[in-house]
């Protein structure tokens, strides 16, 4: 077995991935609050009005990176549901859940935000506009893989189904991304480009970049979060998770003192 | 500063969208912590309960 496959399985055993995710979680979410906070000044304050829509545009500091992560969440949820479906890894069924929440939490974000620009911008809070419906469905497919997932009693059961699901939502992705240009109606089309270069100064696009930089950091943060609380459920019985449960405070958790009574 | 908070006359959206952003994300990282909290205190439930029925009761 050569060197990578090695570390692939190696870091596929949960309680390897758990150890890691411990240490790499807090450095995550600490990039991300010190990456946001350079990024918000840069936006709120470096970055000059804009010359049509004054200083509404800043709302792009976050909607479009919530945008962003909307949609890099779904196709990270998906490629791991595909991988738990046809290879049966269990770290992969857990990543796949764990990050549910989160896409949902950013494209929640997005449909917010953007209905708060609109507002002042087309003089609407929402139309049935391509982009802006095409990402309604997104949230609506995050919350049925959520919901699939929660009512099904066995954890490995409900996410294979969930993942299922996901997969099959993954139609919607190219609609979200190509709705802009496949029907000319109210949203803008893309300002950022990764071929040929961006519609937009320099100077508003670094905070820009950089909050999608800070946006993925939190994003993994949480994931790796919520990844080890889902393998501790899914191993429960196992000995690495048990001396974890034994080892974390009782006070930590009230509904512990009550049941050891039972 | 008033002016900075003014955001040209667009304060209320450019605002609230922010106070959006940060409520859902503080949300989103808080709920990982309780969902923990709540998964260990099962799992400490069923390994006492278990353990009980092996040891024999004085």
């Amino acid at each position: 077995m050569n060197v990578l496959t090695y570390w692939f399985h190696k870091l596929g055993s949960p309680p390897v991935f758990d150890r890691l995710a411990r240490v790499l979680a807090p450095w995550c979410y600490g990039l991300a609050l010190v990456l946001g906070a350079i990024a918000l000044y840069g936006g709120l304050a470096l970055a000059p009005a804009d010359y049509q829509q004054g200083d509404a545009y800043r709302i792009i500091f976050i909607h479009v990176p919530a945008a962003w992560m909307s949609l890099f969440a779904y196709i990270f949820m998906a490629v791991n549901a595909f991988i738990a479906l046809v290879w049966r890894i269990k770290l992969s069924e857990v990543l796949a859940m764990a990050s549910a929440p989160t896409g949902a939490a950013f494209t929640f974000i997005t449909l917010v935000t953007g209905s708060l620009w609109g507002k002042p911008m087309w003089g609407t809070w929402w139309t049935w506009d391509a982009r802006l419906t095409s990402e309604l469905v997104l949230l609506f497919l995050y919350l049925g893989v959520i919901g699939l997932y929660h009512a099904i009693e066995d954890r490995r059961q409900a996410a294979r189904a969930a993942g299922f699901l996901a997969l099959v939502g993954v139609v919607n992705l190219p609609i979200v991304h190509f709705s802009v240009n496949w029907w000319n109606t109210l949203h803008q089309g893309s300002t950022v480009r990764l071929l040929g270069p961006s519609k937009i100064d320099a100077a508003m696009l670094w905070p820009l970049l950089l909050m999608a930089l800070a946006t993925h950091l939190w994003f993994f943060g949480t994931l790796l979060a919520r990844t080890r609380n889902g393998l501790l459920e899914i191993d429960g019985g196992k000995d690495w998770a048990r001396s974890i449960v034994l080892a974390s405070q009782p006070g930590a958790a009230g509904a512990a003192t009550e049941r050891s009574h039972v | 500063m008033s002016d900075f908070l003014a955001m040209g006359g667009y304060g209320t959206y450019v605002w609230s969208s922010y106070a959006v952003f940060f409520i859902v994300l503080a949300i989103d990282a808080l709920a990982p912590r309780a969902q923990r909290r709540r998964v260990l205190a099962e799992l400490r439930g069923r390994l006492l309960r278990r353990r009980s029925r092996t040891l024999p009761t004085p």
